[in-house]
């Protein structure tokens, strides 16, 4: 789209971050916006409805102070962009794309709306390779590959974001080469984005890096448009670029609250808890652009981390998230209460791309299985714990009393490894072990065959 | 002054003027680059369009183009084995005119232009026929006949007729009224095909899911709801019906979810067997694809037109599954343009004829005798994902679809994070169509079938009972009697119910795996129990020989199945004997079949 650009003295009414222009013909609806007031910092905004009568503009600062009537409105033809390339790597930014890092703004290969355009299904390639993240609930219990979008769930005071910045830190594919890493702060604290940061500068691996920071005193507005820059610039890194591309947003959660303010302020009809109704759509734009293209070299994956409102799993944040995301990763608090680092719950983690990425030729032939058997007795050992807190340890079954054994050693042994980071292999002997101390019948999932054949056994 | 243009734009609505003429309905493309739009609301000469795709870059005064008709759904041969997005393009065309990102304003017919269908006509010119008559065949993938069938509204004396080789485009032949026959007709997405009669739904459509063959069954022309929170396996149930349900043509729609589980159907389906007829899945699949980050309209129009080909099969005389992956997408579509209409809102904001719209569309499934000759029979069974917000069952989309489906299989977190799949919750679920396909059941599998299952699920309710005590006095205070049937419905659950849909031998269990697994489970509940009964203590009773042989049971092919019941039935005999004084000689008293007897 081009459209010329066209500006315009005085709006005719404003409240909150809508502006409202009469008789805008020729607005274009989705273009970007500026906007100039005397005494008053330039702001952005995205024109969101045309019409004859109203043309209605959504700004992406703070309208305080904002007069209507003496404000110029320049209409730029363009759709929201951000320029993108191999340039970008190295680079820090605001949440508006602006540098602050003291470099020139970047000019980039070539200049994207920000809003992708959705891949078409028929040209996804399926994600199966394997993302060894060194972390053995990850990659034992809940497989990352690349082009998935994985998000974590933490809650607040868990370190959610600290898991996964060890992720990136850590992760590799085996015999490849290393990701390039998009890291889009959304709202969060200094601190917070100092000690996700702190993890690369050693490392050169800064280099290897763009970042976007949406920090807690930015505009809220801002936060709707930063991780689609990142995307944006993404996109290209993976798709054009053909690299390997991991994106870390975080936090989801004040991207949604900023979602919702603005709805607020359309006065658009609430859903669940004042989220809007389009709350699953909307955050499928951004998790969507996860993938991999058939007939490119590159990926793109994600990892998001929001913060469960009251560790609330059911609250819409996490329930939208989780309806679209290929699985989750979820903090305990109770785990990480006691010490248990990382402090992974893996009952209700998951991810739904594990399968194509293990197996025989690619993980371990027994991987499946003896997944699925830590899963059950550590379950069982769950649940057994829970009747032993009423009628003491005296009076489980001796199964019972076996499993919760086994969830204590799977929770200290198995999760708790702490900053080690293990290889498959060493996390498959980390369950073999704890396997191994269970009575061979009530291994149910795990067939003879695949018993026989486990690393170590005789003869297997 | 000339054609309309647009006046007001916002999201996925638009506004038009002047549009006095226009319809409910109507197709409409906006804009230079032509969006497709649907009419929604006529007021005075003003227009409301819900347009198909992203509106951004569209402009006051840009002009759009009337179509005349609605959104319909081009029903020929090319369908089966076609990826389709929510408005009937295949996804494969549009890729190759605007590559791998979608582009807003795609034309793509359905069917392609060019292909030449052999057509084979089964009636001479002379006769007469009325809508639904069989005109003749195309052989549109092996193994599958696409019957070419008189439009429902027509009829006539047949003026021409001829066998060949044609295009959709090209008349095959013509009614002495002028009428052109082809190949491939039209019909609006949102009108039910006409049938001639609807028929009682009551053989099964076997999924090879023993948890649904055996517990809750659903009847060819039978419809499903499947609610779940988000990971309990809603996606994977839809997966597996598309690979193994006994279903002649599969229609599946992903309507608002994940792109990659689009991805994975493609790399999957081609490669996989039906397990009936031996020849590739996709040949008789049409998937209808409107991911989760694709204009929200069409996800509504998705639904609608997925149902359409479903009739269209059914019509040739086909069991047609029509696997809905979620419907509540469908449904927040349905909110979404609602309250951009500024309609006033039910329940949770869904406007108040979201239950009434819905039951409409399950009415749309059924076993029926189609129009027209040759008499033949057709059905569509639909089974329908339900995504509950929080996992809160009940939200109105669930409550909804509960009212409406005839079986009701609710998937419970619980048991999926205990990796318990399918997770399935046996408390809730029901099936009304377990009474009616019974005799179908004890015909075909065995005459205890009926029996066996009301023993699994007597055996699972008393299991809830008593782990409800074991949870308040612990299991150890239980008599042995109890604390054995805790041990045989735990097997129940990890050997009867669990089944893998990863697994290459179990993840379909043709329905004499599934009799003789139930059969040796309350066989080898009944051995224990009569040891027990005897004197024996439950600890010194050793159940690992006839569990081990129950596993080798569920991992046994076809060829392997006798043998491998046998072996388990006599491991079952050897602990039933285990109460009695002296060593006796094998009885062989027990058996698969009369377990439940
Ligand atoms: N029958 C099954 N066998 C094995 N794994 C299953 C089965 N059903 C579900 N799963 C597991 O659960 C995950 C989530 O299932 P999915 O169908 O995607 O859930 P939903 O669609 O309800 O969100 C899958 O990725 C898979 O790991
Ligand atoms: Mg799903």
């Amino acid at each position: 789209m081009t459209a010329p650009v066209r500006t315009y003295r005085g709006a005719a009414g404003a409240s909150g971050p809508l502006l409202y222009l009469p008789d805008a013909r020729g607005a274009v609806l989705g273009e970007w916006v500026a906007l100039e007031s005397p005494g008053q910092p330039a702001r952005r905004g995205q024109v969101i409805e045309v019409g004859t009568q109203l043309t209605v503009i959504q700004l992406l600062e703070e309208s305080h102070g904002l007069a209507p009537a003496s404000t110029r409105v320049k209409l730029t033809g363009e759709l929201a962009g951000m320029p993108v390339g191999l340039e970008l790597l190295g680079r820090v930014l605001d949440g508006a794309g602006n540098p602050l890092d003291g470099l020139p703004r970047p000019v980039g290969e070539a200049w994207r709306p920000v809003w992708g355009a959705p891949l078409n299904p028929v040209r996804r390639a399926r994600p199966a390779d394997v993302i060894e993240t060194g972390i053995s609930a990850i990659d034992g219990l809940n497989t990352l590959v690349r082009g998935q979008k994985l998000p974590v769930f933490s809650g607040p005071g868990l370190p959610g974001l600290d898991l996964a910045a060890r992720v990136v830190e850590s992760a590799r594919v085996p015999g490849g080469e290393p990701f390039a890493v998009v890291f889009v702060a959304i709202g969060i604290t200094e601190r917070e984005t100092r000690g996700f940061l702190e993890r690369f500068e050693d490392r050169e691996a800064l280099e290897r890096t763009v970042v976007f920071l949406n920090r807690t005193s930015d505009p809220t507005l801002e936060r709707l448009l930063a991780p689609r820059l990142a995307l944006t610039v993404a996109e290209h890194l993976a798709f054009e670029a053909g690299l390997h591309v991991l994106v870390v947003m975080a936090d989801i959660t004040h991207y949604c609250e900023a979602l919702r303010e603005i709805a607020a302020y359309r006065e658009e009809i609430p859903g669940r808890r004042g989220y809007p109704g389009y709350m699953y759509t909307d955050l499928a734009t951004l998790f969507e652009r996860a993938g991999i293209l058939r007939d490119g070299t590159g990926s793109l994956t994600q990892l998001p981390v929001l913060t469960m409102p009251d560790d609330d799993i059911t609250h819409p944040i996490p329930d939208l998230t989780g309806y679209i995301t290929e699985g989750q990763i979820v903090l305990g608090r109770d785990l990480h209460r006691r010490g248990v680092s990382p402090p992974v719950d893996v009952l209700p983690s998951l991810s739904r791309l594990m399968k194509a990425g293990i197996g025989r030729g690619r993980t371990a032939s027994f991987h499946r299985a003896w997944a699925d058997q830590i899963y059950a007795l550590y379950a069982q050992g769950r649940e057994a714990r829970l009747t032993a807190a009423i009628v003491g340890e005296a009076g489980l079954s001796e199964a019972d009393r076996r499993a919760v054994g086994f969830a204590d050693r799977f929770e200290g042994e198995f999760l708790g490894q702490g900053d080690r980071r293990r290889s498959f292999d060493e996390t498959f002997a980390v369950g073999w072990t704890l396997l191994e101390s269970m009575p061979r019948d009530e291994l149910l999932r795990i067939d003879d065959e695949t018993w026989a054949a486990r690393p170590g056994a005789d003869g297997g | 002054m000339s054609g309309p243009l647009v006046v007001m734009a916002a999201g996925a609505l638009a506004r038009l003027r002047p549009m006095r003429e226009a319809s409910l309905n109507e197709l409409v493309r906006v804009g230079e680059a032509g969006l497709l739009g649907e009419v929604i609301r006529v007021e005075g000469d003003v227009a409301t369009v819900q347009l198909f795709e992203e509106t951004a870059g569209l402009r006051l005064g840009e002009p759009a183009r009337p179509t005349g008709g609605p959104l319909t759904a081009e029903l020929g041969p090319g369908l089966a084995g076609s990826v389709l997005d929510g408005v009937g393009r295949p996804l494969e065309a549009v890729a190759r005119a605007s590559g791998a990102f979608l582009q807003p304003g795609a034309e793509a017919a359905t069917l392609s232009r060019e292909h030449r269908w052999e057509f084979r006509a089964a009636i001479r010119p002379g006769s007469t026929v009325a809508g639904g008559d069989v005109l003749g065949t195309v052989d549109e993938k092996p193994g599958l006949e696409h019957r070419i069938l008189v439009p429902p509204r027509a009829a006539g004396r047949i003026a021409a007729l001829e066998d060949g080789s044609y295009t959709v485009d090209e008349p095959i032949g013509a009614l002495e009224d002028g009428t052109e026959l082809r190949l491939a007709q039209p019909w609006p997405v949102r009108v039910p095909r006409p049938v001639a009669a609807r028929l009682r739904g009551d053989r099964p459509m076997v999924t090879g899911q023993r948890v649904f063959d055996l517990l809750f069954p659903v009847a060819q022309g039978g419809t499903v709801a499947v609610p779940g929170g988000f990971g309990t396996g809603k996606t994977v149930i839809e997966q597996t019906l598309a690979k193994f349900a006994e279903a002649d043509v599969v229609v599946y729609v992903g309507c608002g979810e994940r792109g990659n589980e689009m991805a994975e159907v493609l790399e999957e389906f081609p490669a996989l067997e039906d397990p009936r007829s031996g020849r590739s899945i996709m040949d008789r699949t049409v998937l209808v694809v409107n991911t989760s980050n694709m204009p929200v309209a069409a996800r509504e129009a998705s639904t609608y037109l997925g149902m359409t080909v479903a009739e269209y099969y059914r019509d040739m005389g086909y069991r047609v599954a029509l696997l809905s992956d979620s419907l509540s997408r469908w449904a927040e579509a349905l909110r979404e343009i609602a309250s951009r209409l500024q309609e006033l809102p039910g329940e949770e904001g869904y406007p108040t004829y979201l239950s009434s719209r819905l039951g409409a569309l399950f009415e749309r499934a059924g076993r029926c005798a189609p129009l027209g000759k040759p008499e033949r029979e057709g059905a569509v069974t639909f089974v329908a994902a339900v995504s509950p917000p929080g996992g809160d069952f009940s939200e109105p989309v669930t409550q909804a679809s509960l009212r409406a489906a005839g079986a009701l299989w609710a998937l419970d977190p619980a048991l999926a994070h205990q990796r318990q799949f399918p997770a399935v919750d046996w408390e809730v679920s029901y099936s009304l169509y377990a009474g009616p396909t019974a005799a179908w059941f004890a015909d075909e599998v065995g005459a205890d079938w009926p029996d066996l299952r009301q023993e699994i699920l007597t055996l699972l309710e008393r299991d809830r009972e008593l782990r409800d005590v074991a949870g308040l006095v612990g299991p150890e205070a239980l008599e042995d009697g109890d604390r054995l049937l805790l041990q045989v419905a735990r097997l129940v659950r990890e050997l009867l119910i669990g089944q893998s849909a990863v697994d290459p031998v179990d993840a379909f269990s043709p329905l004499a795996r599934t009799h003789a697994l139930a059969g040796l489970l309350v066989a080898l509940r009944d051995g224990a129990r009569s040891a027990i009964d005897r004197g024996r203590a439950l600890e010194s009773l050793d159940l690992a020989p006839a569990v081990r042989a129950l596993s080798a049971v569920r991992r046994a092919g076809p060829d392997e199945l006798p043998a491998r019941v046998v072996e388990a039935r006599s491991a079952i005999a050897a602990l039933r004997r285990e109460g009695t004084a002296g060593d006796q000689p094998a009885g062989g008293d027990v058996t698969a079949g009369e377990g439940g007897a």
